[in-house]
């Protein structure tokens, strides 16, 4: 599997990732290796085989639909980029 | 006082017998660390004022007759677990601002019996690397030769038990993560079975394979902390609601009648002749101990490391996607606009490994690669499961080495990630079944220790710390010290 600069910055784009230009080619050639290596699966037939998701193959515990958490806003903005009266500020979104 | 070389289980003695109090013996620790022989860049984060404060509360509570055996002891967490009003960088410029507003449900429970958290430990940004230089905060410099990797994730951890500066540390283990750096600095270091422990406050990396577990000099010590660290927590899904047995106080006993498989897989190609022949030479101390061999196959082990790498990636890429720079951690400065703020400030935050996987990942999981990759390594992860199910059938334990070579130099294998993956290779298997693994010293090449590892069956954590106890009771790799020995 060979990935070609553009994939790359593609791929980079989907993981909102900014990626320097001139390190693409590194990027691709790094990522290619990597994908080559994991082709090795490709040797041995799986059609048969259940996907095993979880190694114990627990389903998913639930609990009783309460709340249990306490509002601690204060304390989680406190570490916050940037925040006013409650909110979380980003740069605006609609004009 | 000398304090620092001794086990978690001999300060619990000292601190049981009036010796010392917990004070002093976090003073004497706290002291120790700030030492320039202690210059290993071990430790990211030195908590003296609330260690100090742990300290006297342990002090109090031991007065009163409610201490525990780890009532007062010091230990270092990895920077992967949160702690309350302390930074918790997970290695990451990312987190490097992050004061966690909670704690783990490792960090509570060892607090809860008493131990004396004295700082945080350096580790591979956000615990993926195996060499622990992809931290945000520099290399690990391994206390055995300070020109070698400790390994990693977790190679603060075993750098600080490995160079005496803490008698225990907590670790994470991906596919590797305890294992190998525990290997490579010579101490013991246990990844319980996938549940057993919470993952609670752990900065998720791959989650289906994610796992805490001890780090300390000996298996006695690892049974101490794993009692302690061990139990359900409805906070973390998939903790397993079972009881947690009393390691410590099943230790002792023979290995007559135990047999344990040696995979051809792991003596094959690619291991290092010198760490083979330790390997062989604890095989025959095993042997004298009264276990009984027996030749298996895993025979899809080739296969582990890239399933790993399909698997990982994915579940990180999804993972990571929380640090986006809105609510907490590294923001760019003058983003333009939405899109722009989360490129930059995941782009700046994160390192090379960290993207790189995160890339792997994302492509993995795109449209139209999902069958080919994900899905392709979640049915190869089956037939890594049976092998080792069918291996259990016929054998108690089974044996191999941690790590294919020892301790390699810094740099060496930094531009070549596939071959930095290889280091694991006798590791991942073990995550991608969910079962539990221990490393334990065995031998040296040169100055450079040499792991021993031992594998379980699901939730046997008890045999294979009695295993490596009876290991431990007839050699003294585990009492070697890059001082000396002690």
């Amino acid at each position: 599997m060979s990935l070609k600069e553009s994939d790359v910055q593609q791929i980079a784009h989907l993981a909102r990732l900014a990626v320097d230009q001139d390190r693409l080619p590194e990027h691709a050639r790094n990522l290619s290796a990597i994908l080559d290596f994991v082709e090795a699966m490709s040797a041995v037939d799986t059609a048969a085989v259940e996907p095993l998701a979880h190694p114990l193959e627990m389903s998913q515990r639930l609990r009783p639909d309460q709340v249990s958490e306490e509002d601690q806003r204060e304390l989680f903005q406190s570490i916050a980029p940037a925040v006013e009266e409650g909110l979380y500020l980003v740069p605006r979104v609609i004009e | 006082m000398s304090v620092h070389t001794r086990t978690v289980a001999e300060l619990s003695a000292g601190l049981a017998g009036g010796e010392y109090s917990s004070r002093e013996l976090t003073e004497s620790c706290l002291q120790h660390l700030r030492q320039p022989a202690a210059d290993l860049n071990a430790i990211i984060t030195v908590t003296a004022d609330q260690a100090l404060a742990a300290a006297d509360a342990a002090d109090r509570r031991r007065a009163a007759g409610d201490a525990g055996p780890l009532t007062g002891v010091p230990l270092v967490h990895k920077d992967i677990f949160c702690t309350r009003g302390v930074r918790t960088s997970c290695g990451s410029r990312m987190l490097d601002n992050f004061i966690s507003p909670y704690d783990a449900h490792v960090v509570e429970q060892m607090a809860a019996a008493g131990m004396v958290c004295v700082g945080k430990s350096n580790m591979d940004e956000f615990a993926m690397g195996s060499s622990n230089e992809t931290s945000f905060y520099g290399p690990v410099k391994n206390p055995w030769d300070t020109a070698a990797v400790p390994g990693g994730s977790s190679g603060g951890s075993a750098a600080a038990v490995a160079g005496r500066l803490v008698p225990a540390a907590t670790g994470t283990d991906t596919g590797g993560s305890i294992r190998q750096p525990a290997a490579l600095c010579g101490i013991t270091g246990l990844k319980p079975t996938y549940g057993r422990v919470s993952r609670y406050g752990m900065i998720a990396f791959a989650s289906s394979l994610d796992q805490a577990g001890p780090m300390a000099r000996t298996a006695e010590d690892c049974a101490l902390l794993l009692e302690a660290m061990a139990g359900f927590d409805p906070r973390d899904s998939t903790c397993v609601d079972r009881e947690v047995p009393r390691y410590s106080e099943e230790l002792a006993g023979d290995l007559s009648g135990v047999t344990i498989g040696l995979p051809k897989e792991y003596f094959g190609e690619g291991l290092d002749p010198e760490v083979g022949a330790a390997i062989d030479a604890a095989i025959e101390e095993y042997r004298k101990l009264g276990a009984s061999f027996r030749d298996i196959s895993l025979a899809n082990t080739h296969l582990a490391v890239p399933a790993y790498y399909v698997i990982a990636p994915a579940e990180c890429s999804s993972n990571l996607s929380r640090f986006d720079g809105v609510r907490f951690g590294h923001r760019c400065e003058s983003p333009r606009d939405l899109e722009d703020l989360y490129k930059r400030s995941r782009g700046e935050g994160f390192g090379d490994e960290v993207q790189r996987r995160i890339m792997v990942g994302t492509y993995a999981l795109s449209a139209g690669y999902y069958d080919a990759y994900y899905l392709k390594a979640q049915q190869v992860r089956r037939l890594i499961r049976d092998d080792f199910l069918q291996a259990f059938a016929e054998v108690d334990l089974i044996l191999g080495p941690t790590s294919p070579t020892a301790a390699f130099d810094i740099g060496e294998r930094k531009d070549d990630p596939v071959s930095m993956y290889l280091s694991d290779i006798y590791t991942i298997a073990v995550n991608l079944a969910g079962l539990p693994g221990i490393s334990l010293p065995a031998g040296f090449v040169g100055r450079r220790p040499v792991g021993l590892q031992l594998i379980g069956n699901y939730f046997e954590e008890g045999r294979l710390l009695q295993a490596a106890h009876a290991y431990q009771q007839v050699t003294d790799w585990h009492r070697r010290s890059p001082e000396g020995d002690n």
